[in-house]
């Protein structure tokens, strides 16, 4: 095995867990002198401590005796069944990585027949599914609701699912792409460029966009910043860009909050949603039916 | 009047009555954070007072400050009388003692403010760990240079499992604290992955073997027989499970992390000595209930002689269920699972715990040369700490063996059949109930401070002669 850069290091564990079992029933050998005596009292060992403290010197109890040469046994045997001396791996050659790899090909296989059938269908008539939906909902709630919610509402600053506001797209495709690559967004902070005056004009007019404005006379000078910095990725009327993940600001749907405060902090700082990539985690098929879950979810609104 | 004559109780004194405050903190602490996992919004959104920071607060204050006073004061007692000496070294003596509890007044402040190393029971940073590391010699320049000047050639098996502890424990905390400062409130650890792991569970479980059972097997060596008023069941035994248990333990950390990245070489080894050790444990056990022969009948009349007892009793239990928990396939149900949690409750709440109260009621009363204000409240304690560590334990068996057991459940599909949530949602009445259990021995644990309070108020502080050696 590579967990030894030399035979030095694997004699180095051999022989100190053989000494080990050894040291233990030596031990018990050498002090089981006495055996169990059926009458009369048992002797002291003829020391006092502190007034009154003696102690009998009872020989070791049978039972107590056999478990532990039991237990002393069945180390050794394991010792030699499973690895565990050195670089020895056993005579039955187990390792956890291949009991790992086997378990997972034998459920692979198991599962297998019902998700290719999965992933022939389409995510349209997949969605009325009732038994696929109950696979992707136990998916959902496995890999994605510890973000998104048990219910896919979203919460602050993870997205909700179900409202048809997509921040890269709801096609198929994109939802797919989404969860086998994952995304990551990049809203800059502005702070240090525009001072706290400038987060302040910028930040009131993101707010106009969808609300009555409080402090009006910010607005003027909030539209400039807002053409000059803001416009690239949120585009004139504050609309977004899917291409890049860039939210749609005028929806009044809010990924950090929408309060004047919450607008201005991601101004200031910036944001970075990061969705993780399941590509590893999760099959081509499994990707395919949370796919058609999502798109089930969207159904009750409109 | 020549001091040297005269046992040095004063030190013994200030660590017994440290003992029951740090006691009473620590298990508040674990009340409080039992609390927050019923009601989570009892964190009140104040970074000192969440779970993550206060977690770690409860179990240094109950296993540090309140085991390590128990076992300061119980040792300085212990090794006086049986070596038949003063305690050696007055001054380096009271220097453990202001030493050890600033040690834990500073975790009290540095814990909560989020300043931790991330190792489990280790999480105290640099500066405090060396203040640690100078703490912990003097003691053993205490306890040793008593050792050295003992009057008796014989050392009484106390203090074999005193020193053990002393010794073992100062490797382990160096070892497992060997870290590179970045600044005085950080610094990283100087292993790396797996091998940082089982460096952390190398300290980890024999923080539980030599400070947890081999410190506290030296309580039950003295106060079981003193009480009990009858000689140690088997010298011979106590030899055997001494040196099978002091080098059985060492081997078997690894069992905290099957099934990880640990190699599987390592993960046998720790399960197979994990195993090996369940005959050592018993050993203690036996020799702590089998020394009550011919003295059944105190039991019925002695509160103190039950607390004593039982301890023994959930000392065999719980060394037991660990054996149990070590083997993997066990493990693959119980690791990460609330079973662990009741598990080392059932030894820190049944053994720890009960054998440092019974110890206390025997040792307080001696140092002010005074008689316990209430035997009855002293039953009545008995019977809270029972019933608190009964709901604790039970709770949590069933909690784990549940939360185990949706884990892994799988559907034909080859989906998870619970999410997490859902298993968290499961635990909910079961936390509550081991709420009650950990309220029940707190309050037990105020009524010993009332007891205590009353049977020294007013008293004077005892003046023990030396006692000569019999032979």
């Amino acid at each position: 095995m590579s967990d030894f850069t030399s035979e030095f290091w694997s004699w180095f564990i051999i022989i100190p867990s053989v000494l080990g079992l050894l040291y233990c029933v030596i031990l018990l050998m050498r002090t089981n002198t006495v055996k169990e005596q059926k009458d009369g009292e048992v002797e002291t060992m003829g020391h006092v401590w502190d007034e009154d403290l003696e102690e009998l010197n009872n020989p070791l109890p049978r039972w107590w005796l056999m478990m532990f040469y039991i237990t002393i046994v069945f180390g050794a045997v394991y010792l030699v069944l499973y690895p565990g001396l050195g670089s020895f791996a056993g005579i039955l050659n187990w390792s956890s990585v291949d009991r790992y790899e086997q378990e997972v090909k034998e459920t692979e296989t198991l599962v297998a027949p019902l998700y290719a059938e999965y992933l022939a269908t389409p995510v349209d008539d997949l969605k009325n599914n009732v038994s696929a939906m109950s696979t992707a909902k136990r998916l959902f709630a496995n890999n994605c609701a510890i973000c998104h919610g048990a219910d896919a509402a979203g919460y602050t600053g993870f997205p909700n699912l179900t409202d048809h506001d997509w921040l890269y797209g709801g096609d198929e495709e994109t939802v797919k792409a989404t969860i086998l690559n994952g995304r990551r967004a990049a809203m800059p902070a502005w702070g240090a460029g525009l001072g706290q005056k400038g987060v302040s004009e910028v930040s009131e007019y993101v707010y106009s966009l969808t609300r009555e404005s409080v402090n009006k006379h910010y607005l003027p000078a909030g539209k400039q910043r807002y053409m000059a910095m803001c416009v690239a990725c949120h585009g004139p009327e504050g609309k977004g860009n899917m291409a890049m993940g860039a939210p749609n600001l005028a929806d009044n749907i809010w990924l950090y909050g929408g309060s004047l405060r919450a607008i201005a902090e991601s101004v200031d700082k910036g944001r970075a949603g990061n969705m993780p990539a399941f590509g590893n985690q999760l099959t081509v098929s499994q990707i395919h039916l949370l796919t058609a879950y999502l798109s089930s979810l969207q159904k009750t609104v409109n | 009047m020549n001091t040297s004559e005269m046992y040095n109780y004063k030190v013994v004194r200030q660590f017994a009555i440290m003992t029951i405050v740090w006691g009473i903190v620590g298990m508040l602490v674990g009340v409080f954070i039992a609390s927050q996992l019923v009601w989570p919004v009892l964190n009140f959104d104040i970074a000192w007072l969440t779970f993550g920071r206060l977690r770690p607060l409860h179990t240094n204050a109950v296993v540090f400050a309140f085991g390590g006073s128990a076992l300061f004061a119980t040792s300085y007692y212990v090794v006086q009388r049986t070596c038949h000496v003063r305690l050696a070294f007055d001054r380096l003596a009271s220097f453990t003692f202001w030493g050890w509890n600033l040690v834990i007044v500073l975790a009290a402040i540095t814990l909560p403010m989020g300043l931790t190393s991330t190792k489990e029971y280790a999480e105290l940073e640099w500066p405090i760990d060396i203040l640690i590391t100078v703490v912990w010699v003097a003691y053993a320049v205490v306890f040793f240079g008593t050792i050295m000047r003992r009057r008796m050639k014989h050392i009484y098996v106390a203090n074999w499992f005193f020193g053990a502890f002393i010794l073992t424990v100062a490797i382990l905390h160096i070892f497992n604290n060997l870290a590179i400062p970045v600044g005085l409130f950080k610094s990283y650890s100087v292993y790396a992955g797996v091998q940082d792991a089982m460096v952390q569970w190398w300290y980890g479980h024999n923080a539980v073997g030599f400070f947890l059972t081999a410190g506290f097997l030296g309580i039950m060596y003295y106060f079981i027989p003193k009480q009990a008023n009858r000689p140690v069941y088997s010298y011979r035994l106590s030899v055997v499970h001494f040196w099978a248990l002091i080098f059985t333990y060492i081997w078997a950390g690894p069992h905290h992390l099957h099934y990880t990245a640990l190699p599987d070489w390592a993960q046998s080894l720790g399960m197979v000595f994990s195993l090996v050790l369940l005959a050592p444990s018993w050993g203690g056990m036996i020799n702590g209930i089998m020394t009550l022969s011919g003295a059944w009948h105190k039991l019925r009349t002695d509160p103190i002689l039950k607390f004593l007892v039982v301890s023994v009793s959930f000392y065999g239990m719980s060394t037991f269920e660990g054996p149990m928990m070590a083997i993997k396939t066990v493990n693959a149900l119980s690791h990460y699972t609330d079973w662990t949690i009741g598990h080392v409750h059932s030894g820190a709440l049944g053994w720890v715990g009960m054998v440092t109260i019974g110890a206390l009621y025997y040792l307080i009363p001696r140092l002010y040369n005074s008689e316990i204000y209430s035997v009855k409240l002293i039953e009545t304690h008995f019977w809270m700490a029972t019933l608190g560590i009964v709901l604790y334990i039970t709770s949590m068996w069933i909690s784990g063996i549940m939360q185990g057991l949706m884990w892994r459940a799988v559907n034909e599909d080859g989906t998870l059949i619970y999410s997490f949530i859902e298993t968290v949602d499961a635990m909910h009445p079961y936390y509550f109930i081991r709420l009650l259990g950990g309220l029940i021995y707190l309050a037990g644990m105020l009524v010993m401070a009332y007891n205590i309070a009353r049977t020294i108020i007013n008293k004077e502080p005892a003046v023990a002669p030396v006692l000569a050696p019999a032979h």
